[in-house]
């Protein structure tokens, strides 16, 4: 694939639970090796969009209308296998969920469950995904402690390492870092900067700065409504706008 | 009102409660010093060896020995395990991973039913439909070990059920959302996280289940045979302590009586080492 493939394209994609409208008609792009930054206040539809991606929204009474590629394929229709496509596409959730087991299990996990058993591979894929989270030397010597016992930054990364070690095409965030200190922060952002060399990365975040530290394009999600999409130096400084302008420069409600 | 009175019906409300809480503590405590004044000289008289370790009954020779029903009542438990954790726990798995919210508001009050139906009327169905059915197809005489676990397998069922599903219940779904995320399908992510991070809870349940099926007497009875000796198969009759105490009670006295109470002691530790294991696995958090 070149490196400005989309493998994300929203088209009027619609979301209502009974009466409540959750997103009204989204149309946007998602491109191999850059970060896409998606910003907006609670409720605003951001964390449903990203569901929507890996298929894990789930609500009675939901409607969906319009169409959603995700790597080709459109993953709003019925008869979408979610489990094919999560492995292809990770998400990394607002509070890291480790699993209640050693670290080394925690990472190839997700191997484990497509019936990979090759010691070796396992390391590896652990290995790799440990550095690609930069976390491998913080546990190299200890894989096989309880991963709850990490910090909650080294937890987080944990979970990245372990999206990563499946080697997914698309890595979605859901505010990775909404409970860490800075210090964890500027790591895991560190970490989502390398990362984007090989990956397509969504960063779903209600901190405006982070988005214009590491997106390179981004959008601002309203009530469902997709007001602003663009690239993020254009987007925080010249806004089409005058919403967009509110929220960046915190004017809002 | 003043305040200060207020405060004073406040402070006789709490100590009211405080003798209600206690009242039942104190009954537990009472009905442990009863079995055990009136057990121990028994014991005490006899020997613990030929009490605990010894298979001849016969309160009117004077031989008091329960090992048979220790060893018969230890089986009918296991098997009652045996028959009613698998079933239990695949239930609660069901209830609360597999099913939809119409299906388990079916099946949670008809369970919740199963706890509510009289001992007698699972023994008088085991009389009834299972023993004949045991008695022709596997042999013996129907009134059995097998026959007893099969019935109390059920009784347990809800005990396994409602504290399994309680503990699965408090899986947070971010785990199985962070499994899903990493492609597990639903059942994956039951037996390789949700029932790992349960683990402690559905150990109490099972325990628990174990401590009502050794407990439990009026069906035991009228299914198990209550023949005096060590069951060496599965379709031999058994006699549980439970049993022991309940068929003989209505005639004994002296030191038969004292017997029967002795078995109470036996029982009543029973049931302890039971609570207390399912206590310690109930304490112990999610991690290991």
């Amino acid at each position: 694939m070149s490196a400005k493939t989309v493998v994300i394209e929203a088209r009027d994609v619609s979301l209502r639970v009974g009466e409540k409208k959750i997103l009204e008609r989204i149309n946007l792009e998602i491109r191999r090796n850059e970060i896409f930054g998606i910003m907006g206040p609670a409720g605003s539809g951001k964390t449903s969009f990203l569901k929507l991606v890996n298929h894990t929204f789930r609500a009675a009474g939901m409607a969906l209308e319009g169409a959603l590629y995700v790597l080709g394929e459109d993953v709003l229709g019925e008869d979408v296998n979610p489990t094919p496509l999560r492995r292809k596409v990770s998400m990394v959730f607002a509070t890291p969920v480790v699993l209640p087991m050693s670290i080394f299990e925690n990472l190839v996990y997700g191997l484990k469950i497509q019936g990979i058993r090759d010691k070796h591979t396992l390391r590896e894929a652990a290995e790799r995904g440990l550095k690609a989270a930069i976390l491998w030397e913080e546990v190299r010597d200890r894989l096989h402690k309880p991963a709850q016992k990490l910090s909650g930054g080294q937890q987080q990364r944990l979970c990245i390492a372990r999206a990563m070690a499946l080697s997914p095409e698309i890595l979605l965030l859901d505010e990775p870092t909404s409970g860490l200190d800075p210090i964890s922060t500027f790591r895991i952002e560190e970490a989502l900067k390398e990362l984007k060399r090989h990956h397509a990365i969504v960063l779903v975040s209600n901190n405006t700065k982070q988005i214009a530290r590491v997106s390179d394009r981004c959008a601002f999600f309203l009530m469902g409504e997709l007001i602003e999409t663009g690239k993020t130096a254009q987007v925080f400084t010249v806004p089409k706008e005058k919403k967009t302008d509110d929220y960046i420069a915190g004017r809002f409600g | 009102m003043s305040a200060a009175d207020i405060k004073r019906k406040e402070k006789l409300i709490q100590r009211i409660f405080l003798v209600v809480a206690f009242s039942s503590l104190f009954s537990l405590f009472l009905i442990a010093l009863f079995i055990f004044v009136e057990g121990l000289p028994m014991i005490w008289k006899v020997g613990l060896k030929d009490f605990l370790l010894s298979t001849r009954w016969s309160p009117t020779k004077g031989h008091f020995g329960i090992f048979a029903m220790i060893v018969s009542s230890f089986w009918v438990t296991i098997g009652a395990l045996l028959f009613g954790g698998p079933l239990g726990l695949m239930c609660s798995i069901f209830l609360v991973e597999f099913s939809s919210a119409r299906m388990r508001a079916v099946i949670k009050p008809a369970l919740e039913l199963l706890a509510g139906i009289p001992s007698v009327v699972y023994g008088f169905l085991g009389v009834v439909y299972l023993v004949p059915l045991v008695r022709d197809y596997l042999g013996g005489p129907g009134l059995s070990l097998l026959t007893s676990c099969i019935i109390l397998g059920i009784m347990i069922l809800p005990t396994v059920i409602s504290i399994s599903v309680d503990s699965l219940v408090a899986v947070p779904d971010s785990y199985r959302e962070a499994a899903f995320s990493l492609g597990a399908t639903r059942w994956q992510t039951t037996h390789m996280v949700t029932l790992h991070a349960a683990k402690s809870g559905i150990i109490t349940a099972l325990v628990l289940g174990m401590g009502r099926a050794v407990g439990e007497t009026m069906a035991v009875i009228m299914i198990a045979g209550n023949a005096l000796k060590i069951p060496l198969s599965p379709l031999d009759p058994i006699r549980t302590l439970t049993s022991n105490i309940a068929l003989e009670m209505g005639y004994a006295s002296g030191l038969h009586r004292q017997a029967l109470f002795a078995t109470g002691i036996v029982l009543f530790f029973f049931v302890m080492a039971l609570n207390m294991i399912a206590t310690l696995f109930a304490r112990r958090k999610v991690l290991k």
